[in-house]
């Protein structure tokens, strides 16, 4: 599937952990200001392509990319590019909520901050908006200064989206954001996803098809390193033309 | 378990009970507010207040000097390597060699460095060796602890956009309380050490007023004490022993309250 201007734009893409070939060969475009999912089985490589998307796997050693990434049509991979600027415009949701060791206050001005802003009211007008984004301003206004360590699991989620909305992303990545949240949580953060896409490209990974079916646009069936098939949400679960995707989504089309 | 938990209170009881029942006789204002007078280890009047500001002074000054050390080495392996990269490895088999050295061998090496640079025995001398001394305690310690940070933590702070430098200070807040432990062990070491100071600080009667001039330490103050003919001296031994163990144990329970107070921000 193409898009006319997509605003990743994946070109064989190969990774690899030493000398297991984790992703293979991956092409895919992910579409501007929609909410693209990425469902398939435990270890097939989901994280692991989330994460070359903001350049997640430069610090370790044992890992290789080839090929090209492309974020507005600049590969991202290139020699020049800039790390630190590709990675602010994307925000990270991971598996547990990882609140910074400071207060909810702090860890929402942190990004701000190290990309230079310095004026008090300025921070606080920040910090009060992004929380009021993530529903989160009327639970925390009266504790600001207290560690973010003290929120709940569900509270401290929408801590991290907040805290990576105020750096300005274009896109914001999920790897299961979900996964350790209570149902009234998870529901929360989904009705953020489908309210933020209208400002935000989405990328959600979810081994939820409910959940995929609930808030994505388009649905990417990975197995085993390769992208088996995508096409919009609906014709990915109910009708999936791939075998193996049949087999995967078999007990969600009844 | 039982058999192992006795043994350890037991010794604890033990060598604490001996210190202070001899030591706490002897033990006098005197003692800790005065220095020793000329026949000070013949029985002579005077305390130990120079032996108690040196080894503050030489525990206190390498300790901030092994911390404004170690900080960037531990940083400089944990975030600037790779992960098994051939330099952090090597590094981290030089501390472990490192931190099973006695502490004579520093002692020797400190002696022989000083006069090479035609250095005499004093307090700089003393800080110099036990900070030698004392860098693979820290670096070891705080290597140890920043390895137990989620590697999530460093990917939430980099997917914001920061720099490795800001990272590491985030991840340096993170294990405040690790380093805290190690900078305080680090200080009971050094200002229990004897064999590194024995040649490097020198001695003497007086409270040292510059980094040239040497200073006595509490466990010297001990050791010639103990070693003096005079019974009365060789009490007094354990009352300055009993003042290096209410120094070492207001020093862990200082830690415990402080970690705790650091950890409040932890994830
Ligand atoms: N740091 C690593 N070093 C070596 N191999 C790794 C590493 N991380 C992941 N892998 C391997 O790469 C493959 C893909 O892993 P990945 O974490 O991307 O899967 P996933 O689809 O996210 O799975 P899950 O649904 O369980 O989160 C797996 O075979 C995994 O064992
Ligand atoms: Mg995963």
């Amino acid at each position: 599937m193409t898009f006319e201007t997509p605003h990743i734009s994946v070109q064989n893409l190969n990774l690899y952990y030493g000398a297991n070939h984790a992703l293979k060969n991956i092409n895919i475009d992910i579409p501007n200001k929609k909410v693209t999912s990425f469902i398939g089985p435990s270890g097939c490589g989901k994280t692991t392509l989330l994460k070359t998307f903001n350049r997640l796997h430069d610090s370790s050693l044992e890992v290789r990319v080839e090929g090209k990434v492309l974020l507005d049509g600049e590969n991202i991979y290139d020699k020049n590019a800039e790390v630190t600027s590709i990675r602010k415009k994307m925000g990270l949701l991971s598996q547990r909520p990882f609140p910074l060791p400071m207060s909810i206050y702090d860890n929402i001005a942190y990004g701000p901050r190290i990309h230079g802003e310095r004026d008090r009211h300025k921070l606080d007008e920040i910090v009060e908006r992004h929380l009021k984004d993530v529903a989160l301003w009327p639970e925390v206004k009266d504790r600001l200064k207290s560690p973010a360590s003290r929120l709940s699991i569900g509270q401290q989620q929408r801590l991290c989206l907040a805290r990576g909305l105020a750096v300005n992303p274009e896109i914001i990545l999920g790897d299961e954001p979900t996964s350790a949240l209570d149902p009234k949580s998870t529901q929360k953060i989904e009705e953020l996803f489908i309210e933020l896409k209208e400002k935000y490209t989405i990328v959600l990974v979810t081994h939820i098809l409910r959940q995929a079916r609930r808030v994505s646009d388009y649905v990417a069936f990975i197995n085993n390193g390769e992208i088996i098939e995508f096409a919009p949400t609906e014709e990915l679960l109910l009708n999936p033309k791939q075998k193996l995707t049949q087999e995967y989504v078999k007990g969600f089309v009844s | 378990m039982v058999f192992a938990t006795v043994i350890i209170v037991g010794s604890f009881f033990l060598i604490v009970g001996t210190i202070v029942s001899k030591g706490f006789p002897a033990l006098s204002w005197e003692m800790l507010s005065e220095i020793p007078s000329g026949d000070f280890y013949m029985g002579g009047e005077g305390g130990i207040l120079n032996s108690i500001l040196g080894s503050l002074y030489i525990a206190a000054g390498s300790s901030l000097l092994a911390l404004i050390i170690s900080v960037p080495i531990v940083i400089y392996i944990n975030m600037y390597l790779k992960k098994s990269s051939w330099m952090g490895n090597l590094t981290r088999l030089g501390y472990d060699v490192l931190f099973g050295m006695p502490s004579i061998v520093y002692g020797a090496f400190g002696f022989t460095l000083m006069i090479y640079l035609g250095m005499r025995a004093s307090l700089l001398g003393g800080i110099v060796t036990v900070t030698l001394l004392i860098i693979p305690i820290m670096v070891r310690t705080m290597d140890e602890v920043i390895r137990t940070v989620p590697k999530e933590l460093f990917d939430a702070s980099y997917s914001l956009g920061a720099t490795r430098l800001e990272t590491s200070r985030v991840v340096l807040k993170q294990v405040a309380p690790g380093i805290l432990t190690a900078v305080l062990l680090a200080f009971g070491r050094g200002i229990g050490d004897v064999a590194s100071v024995m040649f490097t600080a020198g001695f003497s009667n007086d409270i040292p007023k510059s980094l040239e001039d040497p200073a006595s330490t509490l466990p010297l103050a001990v050791f010639n004490q103990l070693s003096s003919p005079v019974e009365e001296v060789q009490s007094r031994a354990y009352a300055a022993a009993l003042v290096l163990t209410i120094v070492v144990l207001l020093i862990s329970i200082s830690a415990r309250v402080l970690s705790k107070r650091l950890s409040k921000n932890k994830i």
